[in-house]
């Protein structure tokens, strides 16, 4: 990574093909690979970690149980009622991000809400379903929530656009929001941990002098666990909130 | 928060040189791996991404949650049915204690009943034999004065014929002669005036 004393922050987003032959055939990258992990400890701890169905639950199903409620209280919190339809999904997309997040905090491993694709891709399933969901339950009436009830008509050729920019750009400010987080963490981790290294192969006083750059990368370290759960949180509530919006208008 | 929003950024202004530095030097055309767009890689990414997160989505909603639910909804059923049965039970404790309070007052008030019978009987009977003791008392007493009176005459009965005969002993000593009848008046009318009739 410190290769001639160069710093290269952006080769762990690099996508690479994984298991051999077969993987390459296919373009089965890492970050797949990644995503793959993430659901099978997911299917792990709500399908194994419950299959003992406790009444006094053991740790791994006071795990799942806990998830589950977390994430069912917010999906109901935030849309009412008609959350627990939307619970599932919810509950997956919290769950894979939030994985997804904490995964790529382990040493060599991938972060795949680092690619942009991949969270834009997740904001726009949200956007398209939003969407759906409103049509569904409002027909043609869900556009009136591009105009607010009560606004001067003079205004709507003002409004109008700015509503409907303000739809469309979610999908923008949702994916980005986590991609960035996620790639500024990881950048900025690799470069105070080359740091490290870097200042440490410099003898005596750099033994010293690394241990810098060693605690910033620690409190970095503690702060990106913070960043990742957050990220994933922010993500499912607002995913929560537009489905508020498209469920009930306003 | 602030503080660590201030270290952050610190260590971010800090860094600009270094990733301004690492993002042109790279290999494969430069730039964030991120945004290479046109690599079959990315696309592929994608796929795998709807793939895999159907996956996620269909284990999760059709298998996993609602077993989590089943467990979560017994184990509500379960304190639900064990606190009606607390407060069933409760409520039992609270019947028996409430009748064995009562009984306990009934029992008392039974006991308290008895006691005071038994001491009016009591007393009653006391009452009538120390009577019927008084009677027999007086009775005793009635006749011994009787006795005594009885006693009294046959004595003071004896006394006359003593004194008269007495009297006759000394008139005739004295005189020579007497007359019983006269003595005998004389006595009489002397134990009269003495209060000795």
């Amino acid at each position: 990574m410190a290769a001639e004393g160069k710093i290269d922050a952006l080769h762990q987003f690099e996508l690479e093909p994984v298991f051999g032959a077969i993987g390459r055939s296919v373009n089965f990258t890492q970050s797949n690979a990644f995503m793959l992990l993430a659901v099978i400890l997911l299917s792990v701890l709500m399908i194994w970690g419950m299959s003992r169905r406790a009444i006094v639950p053991g740790r791994l199903q006071a795990l799942a149980e806990s998830s589950y409620e977390f994430v069912h209280e917010l999906a109901t919190g935030q849309i009412g009622d008609e959350g627990r339809r939307f619970f599932p999904f919810i509950f997956s997309l919290f769950m894979f991000i939030l994985l997804g997040n904490l995964l790529g905090l382990i040493p060599y491993s991938f972060t795949f809400t680092s690619h942009i694709a991949v969270t834009f891709v997740l904001a726009a399933i949200v956007f398209v379903l939003v969407t759906i969901v409103g049509l569904v339950i409002h027909g043609w009436h869900f556009f009136t929530y591009f105009f607010p009830q009560g606004a001067p008509k003079l205004l709507a050729p003002l409004i109008i656009p700015i509503e409907v920019i303000s739809y469309l750009s979610r999908v923008v400010s949702l994916s980005v929001r986590l991609f960035a987080n996620m790639v500024a963490g990881h950048v900025m981790l690799i470069v105070f941990s080359t740091f490290v290294v870097m200042i440490g192969s410099a003898g005596v006083i750099g033994i010293f002098g690394a241990a810098l750059p060693l605690l910033v990368t620690s409190v970095l370290y503690a702060f990106e666990l913070l960043v990742a759960f957050l990220q994933a949180y922010v993500f499912a509530i607002l995913t929560a909130i537009y489905l508020h919006d498209a469920v009930h208008l306003h | 928060m602030t503080k660590r929003i201030r270290l952050a950024a610190a260590s971010l202004l800090a860094l600009l040189p270094a990733i301004a530095h690492a993002a042109e030097g790279h290999g494969e055309g430069g730039g964030m791996p991120q945004l290479r767009f046109n690599d079959p890689l990315m696309l592929a990414q994608i796929v795998w991404l709807l793939i895999i997160f159907g996956l996620l989505y269909y284990i999760m909603s059709a298998i996993a949650l609602p077993r989590v639910a089943e467990v979560l909804e017994t184990r509500r059923r379960r304190i639900e049915g064990d606190l009606e049965a607390a407060q069933q039970a409760k409520q039992r404790a609270d019947a028996a204690l409430a009748e064995h309070r009562a009984a306990t007052a009934r029992a008392r008030a039974e006991a308290q009943a008895a006691i005071a019978q038994a001491m009016g009987q009591a007393q009653a009977e006391a009452a009538q034999k120390a009577e019927a003791f008084n009677e027999r008392l007086n009775a005793q007493i009635e006749e011994a004065e009787k006795r005594i009176a009885a006693a009294r005459d046959a004595a003071m009965g004896a006394l006359r014929q003593v004194s008269a005969d007495t009297a006759e002993a000394l008139v005739s000593r004295l005189t020579g002669r007497a007359d019983r009848a006269a003595v005998t008046r004389a006595v009489e009318r002397e134990l009269q005036a003495r209060g000795h009739a």
